[in-house]
């Protein structure tokens, strides 16, 4: 069973429906017993880091998510990903879950102007680091990314990135945290195969 | 780097994909889930469904639809038609759309643009603008092409921009259905000025005229229907030949 974390970020739609679509059992839920009893959590967001974070804390399930991502697979989806981090200087600073040492910063500020904001589109993954989570799937596919705001000081940590002037890091690992920078459940086949193996880890 | 994107349009009206030209003489064509399908399987890297009915029974025809094509198909899902309010953000987002797009809505009240946007976020707002030239100027029409507004389109463009739109497709009224190429020095013009992504909509007839619509670097995306639909141009076709002319277009992973 694989728990969606629900604390009123963003839409969970496709999300729910791109797992069910592989088959897999999955409970979309903002209750600790849930997360529990799961054996994988998915973390989602979508908006404002520091809004979702202040949701998140509202939801009473901040520690439960930080002690069971010590105990079982745990994948954050763009703003879900970027939550696992120290720290995010998006509009201020705020303090995230710190399970992946990093900083989450405004990609305006390291690319080329030319570039639009936010990265939003298809992009090549390249994988970097092998991992079982690439099980069904080929360094170079594309997946889909929106947002502007991008995971940084986390080398250790980073599986695959997509290049947009600077080297994003879209796959990132420690531990049975992962996180994805891109949307998997827009991703197309691509994006279903890496649930599929995340599912299998 | 971010790839060209293709994405088709499917107007849908009580139920089914319907085609007209020069937004008008509308004609019958198939089914949006299988056609839905279809399009996932031939590489497109977006879809945009218009709701263009009009009754409340319509209204939930398009909802089933859409939550329907939602259920089975992972690429993003932008949806227009009818949007007024914050409340009409909020039917179509609940059962699947990744975005949304406003027209005749956000003329009638640009505010809709910026309330949307913070509630929602950019990405989740893209403004369509239906253009036409009229005595030497290039005029926003309202009401699926049938009013001009008089708004000159450069300056809302720039407008909706400002109010925080993520993204903003252009569709010509002059070359619509046509299938004589894009508008490019309509697209050229709104293209100097902004910096959003934007997506060309209308004209598209042949493999070619995507090739000379990308040769303007400030297009992310062409968007068309009829010569999909038809499957006169194959989406796949399409992306080989653009990939041959050195367009960066996603082609791996969905030829497998």
């Amino acid at each position: 069973m694989i728990a969606v974390v629900d604390y009123g970020v963003g839409n969970l739609f496709s999300l729910s429906s791109s797992l069910k679509f592989l088959g897999l059992d999955c409970v979309v839920t903002n209750r600790k017993e849930d997360l529990l009893a799961a054996d994988k959590i998915i973390l989602p967001g979508v908006g404002a880091f520091g809004d979702a974070i202040r949701k998140l804390n509202e939801t009473g399930l901040t520690d439960t998510v930080k002690e069971q991502a010590k105990l079982k697979p745990l994948l954050g989806i763009c703003l879900g990903m970027q939550l696992l981090f120290d720290k995010s200087l998006e509009f201020g600073e705020h303090e995230g879950l710190g399970l992946i040492p990093g900083v989450v910063a405004p990609l305006s500020d390291d690319i080329n102007p030319q570039l639009k904001i936010p990265h939003m589109g298809w992009n090549r993954l390249e994988i970097k680091k092998d991992d079982p989570i690439f099980k069904y799937f080929k360094s170079g596919e594309f997946v889909y990314y929106v947002h502007s705001f991008y995971a940084k000081d986390c080398t250790e940590s980073v599986l695959a990135v997509s290049y947009y002037d600077v080297a994003v890091p879209g796959l990132v690992r420690k531990g049975k945290v992962y996180g994805a920078q891109f949307h998997p459940e827009k991703s197309g086949d691509a994006g279903l195969r890496l649930l599929k193996a995340f599912a299998e880890i | 780097m971010v790839s060209k994107r293709i994405i088709p349009c499917l107007d849908v009206r009580n139920g089914r994909v319907v085609k007209g030209v020069n937004f008008e003489g509308i004609k019958d064509m198939a089914d949006p889930v299988e056609m839905a399908r279809y399009y996932n399987e031939s590489g497109a890297d977006e879809l945009v469904f218009y709701d263009i009915t009009a009754s409340f029974e319509g209204r939930r025809l398009f909802t089933d639809v859409l939550k329907a094509v939602a259920s089975e198909i992972f690429i993003p899902l932008t949806v227009g038609g009818g949007i007024n309010s914050l409340e009409d953000f909020d039917r179509v987002l609940k059962f699947g759309a990744d975005k949304v797009s406003v027209n005749s809505g956000a003329i009638s009240n640009p505010a809709l643009i910026s309330d949307a946007a913070k509630r929602y976020g950019s990405q989740c707002v893209v403004l369509s603008m239906d253009v036409k030239r009229v005595g030497g100027e290039y005029h926003v029409f309202a009401k699926g092409g049938r009013e001009d507004t008089g708004l000159e389109a450069v300056a809302w463009a720039k407008c909706g921009e400002e109010l925080g739109a993520g993204e903003i497709v252009l569709n010509s009224i002059d070359t619509d259905g046509v299938r004589g190429g894009f508008d490019m020095p309509m697209l050229r013009a709104i293209g100097e000025v902004v910096s959003l992504p934007l997506i060309a909509s209308g004209g598209a007839g042949k493999p070619e005229d995507f090739s000379e619509l990308f040769t303007y670097d400030r297009i992310d995306a062409g968007l068309a229907a009829g010569i999909f639909h038809t499957k006169q141009v194959q989406i796949r076709d399409l992306k080989r030949y653009l990939k041959d002319c050195g367009v960066n277009v996603r082609t791996e992973g969905i030829y497998d």
